[in-house]
């Protein structure tokens, strides 16, 4: 196996006194497409705001490229080639879509010609989002807004994509088409930590997967492995898994 | 009555005596310091219930103690002088006078009656919009004495008054208005207006009515407020609309957040702790010669070093010395109570 | 006298003062917008402005290079303040951030007294800029500096216009006002915007104290008091947060008081203030969230 792009190791975060991740480890290789599940509260979308530095780890160490990230800002994050498509969207809902977009090149600091050029690509890759450019982001429907952030997300050019519930609050036949779009970017080969409710949905386009609950990795596997395990992961979602972990 | 505040009760009375000796005792300057902090610590302690306990922060308060001082100053001037001040001053004012005790009383009265018809509106405002139109308050205050002519000789000195506080009658003041502040705020009034500043949501969902709850506590602050003005008009006996303005605003709030907002002894303690620093301050302030070494004058210094205390204040321990805790004396009978510790989010 | 040329200069009258109103409110909203800071502190970077720009022409300073340098300076000033007591306190609660400005208001206020002394000082304006014109036979008075304000005015709103809507910066800027949360996950330099921001914020208000001194011609340290409450007044109006807003709302004020000034009874002037304060609460009950903003977080 080559190096691992991340890897997390014992990661333990805590909002106040409330500990929402309790030494977790994972990681991922490059071109891999991990999915992250659990119920709610499980700390899925607290491991991606520590990973992309939003939120800052009690204990244990993030690396990322053979390089710990863990006490890097946001912004430095970013540029390291890590994008976080943040849980219910967070797009800028005044700005048009066409200035969201070049606000997710920001952070590199990218050229006119190399935002503009980028800008294409996802519109080629969402045609709604062309026909919707100038108007603001907040008139789009939640679909539409999905697709914009996780554009607004690659515009940085990451090497790994966080994905935090892409299927949230979006018509089911629009979720077919973000996973086909999001299909085609596995396929050109990016790196994705995916956040998702929707077990089936993830496990069709992750390659392997792990199972969050109350802030520890309970189950983990590969994508093929956890399809055929129904059972086993019904139980490590609702706590009645014993812990054989087919790792 | 809880052992503490018997216990805070006969502290005063203790301190009340004592005072009829100490004012022929004690030097002029530090009579007058005294006297100074007790009317400022009044005005300081009625902010805890508004600003401190409901989290309505108003920057409108030394609106009312300008209302409270002018009202006395006219109900207390004798006829004769009201001939000269203020000729134009409406028949029904002019012919009769009030002594000290009842101008105060009645002043303190109107000044609660002008925070009822003000806060009826204000409060039904939230955050920074309620502390933005308390200091249009304190504004319109100021122009409209300054516009009144026949009422208050405008932007002219109003003296005259007669010179009737003493240092007992001040802290006889102030023990009068910690004990009623007090006793409303350990009681269910006063938890009411706690409640509205912790969580307005769950505070409705128990019953009670944010805005006539924060407008109890408005308008008690506002009584002695009016008090606390009046006292000011019988102490100093002369006193213009610009002694009633931002600087004085700063100052009051700068002794109720340093003490800790909130709570009536840390209003207490913030005014004796900002009165002693800037009294020490005041006097660096006028110059000092060392011999050799001179440092001359440096007005407005006192002010810039209590800024930066407020601001140090802010940054290190942003609910002052006390936060909404007060100073309390453990009771053996009853279990130890415990204090409500509630931490910035 | 024709209605015509009174209505005029009415319009002319509104719009200096407007100006001024909006020039200031504007950086009250941007801060506000992003921070959610009621920054009392931003009135004096109106005195900050205005001084520095005296110092700088009693120093032999030429007047125009002189109020571009008053205006730097009010800029810096306000992205040292940023620095030095609002970072410490971002994000606090409302009132620690309340207070914390009205502790750099009081501290800049005294700052100002111990160097200039509290007493107004003549503000060197260029004769030729105070010159009155006179047109259709007195019935159109204005003078040069009422000109130039409205000229420095339509520039700086049109750099403004530009920046919030074509440069990374300004946009990063919109959206962190809108949510700073989700500009932090973009990757947006977030402290770097918020300096930007004041420096931005301070650098209007600097100007729109060296014109309030041009128009009125003094400078004292408390100058900036009364000018900050009409702009609170003119952010809120607007809808407090919002750009566009703000400049409508001064424009809006500035209309206002020219009007209780020409239409009602010279008795009741003086209470012009008053008037405003009044309706502006008038106003808050009823559309707590301003004429341009509509997003329910202003009220309960």
């Amino acid at each position: 196996m080559s190096a691992p792009l991340l890897d997390v190791r014992d990661l333990e975060v805590a909002y106040g006194a409330v500990t929402a991740l309790r030494g977790v480890s994972l990681s991922i290789a490059p071109g891999e497409v991990v999915a992250l599940l659990g119920a709610n509260g499980a700390g899925k979308s607290t491991l991606l705001r520590a990973i992309s530095g939003v939120v800052r780890a009690k204990r244990g160490e993030i690396v990322f490229d053979g390089a710990p990230i863990s006490r890097l800002p946001p912004a430095q994050i970013v540029r390291t080639g890590i994008a976080h498509s943040p849980e219910g969207r967070r797009v800028f809902p005044g700005l048009t879509v066409a200035e969201n977009l070049r606000l997710g090149a920001a952070a590199r600091g990218a050229a006119k010609a190399e935002w503009l050029a980028d800008r294409e690509t996802f519109y080629d890759l969402f045609p709604v989002l062309r026909d919707r450019m100038n108007q603001t982001a907040g008139t789009l429907s939640g679909g539409e807004q999905q697709m914009l952030a996780v554009s607004r997300a690659l515009m940085a050019r990451p090497r790994l994509l966080l994905l935090d519930e892409p299927s949230l609050g979006v018509a089911p036949l629009i979720v077919r088409g973000l996973f086909k779009a999001l299909a085609s970017l596995k396929a050109k080969g990016m790196t994705m930590l995916l956040v998702e409710q929707d077990v089936r949905m993830a496990l069709s386009l992750a390659d392997r997967a792990y199972v969050l609950r109350t802030g520890s990795v309970v189950l983990s596997g590969t994508a093929a492995a956890l399809r055929a395990d129904q059972v086993g992961v019904a139980a490590a979602y609702l706590g009645t898994h014993q812990g054989t972990k087919p790792i | 009555m809880s052992r503490t505040q018997t216990i805070w009760i006969g502290i005063g009375v203790v301190l009340l005596a004592l005072s009829f000796f100490a004012q022929n005792l004690l030097p002029d300057y530090a009579v007058r310091v005294l006297t100074i902090t007790c009317i400022n610590a009044l005005l300081v302690a009625s902010m805890a219930p508004a600003n401190g306990m409901t989290g309505v922060f108003s920057l409108g308060h030394v609106g009312f103690v300008a209302v409270g001082a002018y009202a006395a100053g006219i109900l207390s001037l004798p006829v004769a002088t009201k001939g000269s001040m203020l000729p134009d001053l409406p028949g029904w004012l002019a012919g009769w006078y009030l002594s000290f005790l009842p101008s105060t009383l009645v002043a303190g009265c109107v000044t609660a009656a002008v925070a009822i018809v003000v806060g009826a509106p204000l409060l039904r405002l939230s955050g920074h919009f309620v502390s933005v139109a308390t200091l249009g308050f304190l504004v319109i205050v100021n122009e409209i004495v300054i516009n009144a002519d026949s009422l208050t000789r405008g932007a002219r000195t109003f003296t005259g008054v007669p010179l009737e506080t003493t240092l007992p009658w001040a802290l006889g003041w102030l023990v009068v208005g910690l004990i009623a502040l007090g006793r409303i705020a350990s009681s269910p009034t006063g938890r009411a207006w706690r409640a509205t500043r912790e969580d307005v949501v769950a505070a409705r969902a128990i019953g009670i009515e944010t805005q006539p709850t924060r407008l109890s506590a408005f308008v008690l602050g506002a009584f002695f407020a009016g008090i606390g003005g009046a006292l000011y008009a019988h102490y100093l006996g002369s006193f213009s609309p610009k002694s009633f303005l931002f600087a004085y605003t700063f100052t009051l709030i700068s002794m109720l957040v340093i003490g800790g907002m909130g709570s009536l002894s840390g209003a207490v303690l913030g005014t004796v702790v900002v009165t002693a620093l800037s009294e020490v301050l005041r006097n660096l302030e006028r110059g000092m010669d060392f011999g050799a070494l001179s440092i001359p004058p440096l007005y407005g210094a006192s002010q810039i070093a209590l800024g930066l205390l407020f601001i140090a204040i802010m940054i290190l321990r942003p609910e002052g010395l006390l936060g909404p805790r007060e100073i309390r004396f453990p009771n053996a009978r009853s279990p130890k109570e415990t204090t409500h510790d509630s931490a910035a989010p | 006298m024709s209605p015509l040329l009174y209505l005029t200069q009415q319009t002319i009258n509104a719009l200096a003062i407007g100006s001024l109103y909006a020039l200031v409110s504007i950086g009250l909203s941007l801060i506000f917008g992003i921070l959610r800071m009621a920054n009392f502190a931003h009135g004096d970077m109106m005195m900050v402005g205005a001084f520095a720009t005296l110092l700088l022409v009693h120093a032999g300073v030429p007047f125009g290079v002189a109020v571009v340098g008053g205006v730097l300076i009010g800029a810096l000033a306000g992205a040292l303040v940023e620095r030095i007591a609002y970072r410490p306190v971002r994000g606090s609660s409302d009132v620690t951030l309340l207070l914390t400005s009205l502790a750099v208001t009081y501290i800049l206020e005294n700052l100002g007294i111990l160097i200039f002394t509290s007493s107004p000082q003549n503000f060197p304006l260029p004769a030729l800029l105070d010159d009155v014109v006179s047109m259709f036979d007195g019935q159109l008075i204005f003078t040069r500096i009422n000109v130039l304000t409205l000229a420095a005015t339509g520039v700086a709103l049109l750099f403004l216009g530009w920046f919030v809507t074509r440069t990374t910066m300004g946009l990063g800027m919109r959206a962190a006002a809108e949510d700073l949360g989700a500009a932090n996950i973009v990757g947006l330099d977030v402290n770097r915007l918020i300096i930007v921001a004041f420096v931005l914020a301070s650098g209007f208000a600097g100007l729109a104290g060296v014109l309030w001194a041009a128009q009125s011609g003094v400078v004292e340290p408390a100058m900036g008091f009364t000018p900050l409450l009409k702009a609170f007044i003119a952010a809120i109006i607007g809808g407090f947060g919002s750009i566009p807003g703000a400049v409508l709302g001064g424009f809006l004020l500035g209309a206002l008081e020219t009007m209780i000034v020409a239409f009602l009874p010279s008795s009741i002037t003086p209470y012009r203030d008053a008037i405003v304060f009044a309706l502006l609460i008038a106003f808050l009950l009823f559309r707590p969230a301003g004429i341009l903003r509509v997003q329910g977080e202003a009220k309960l």
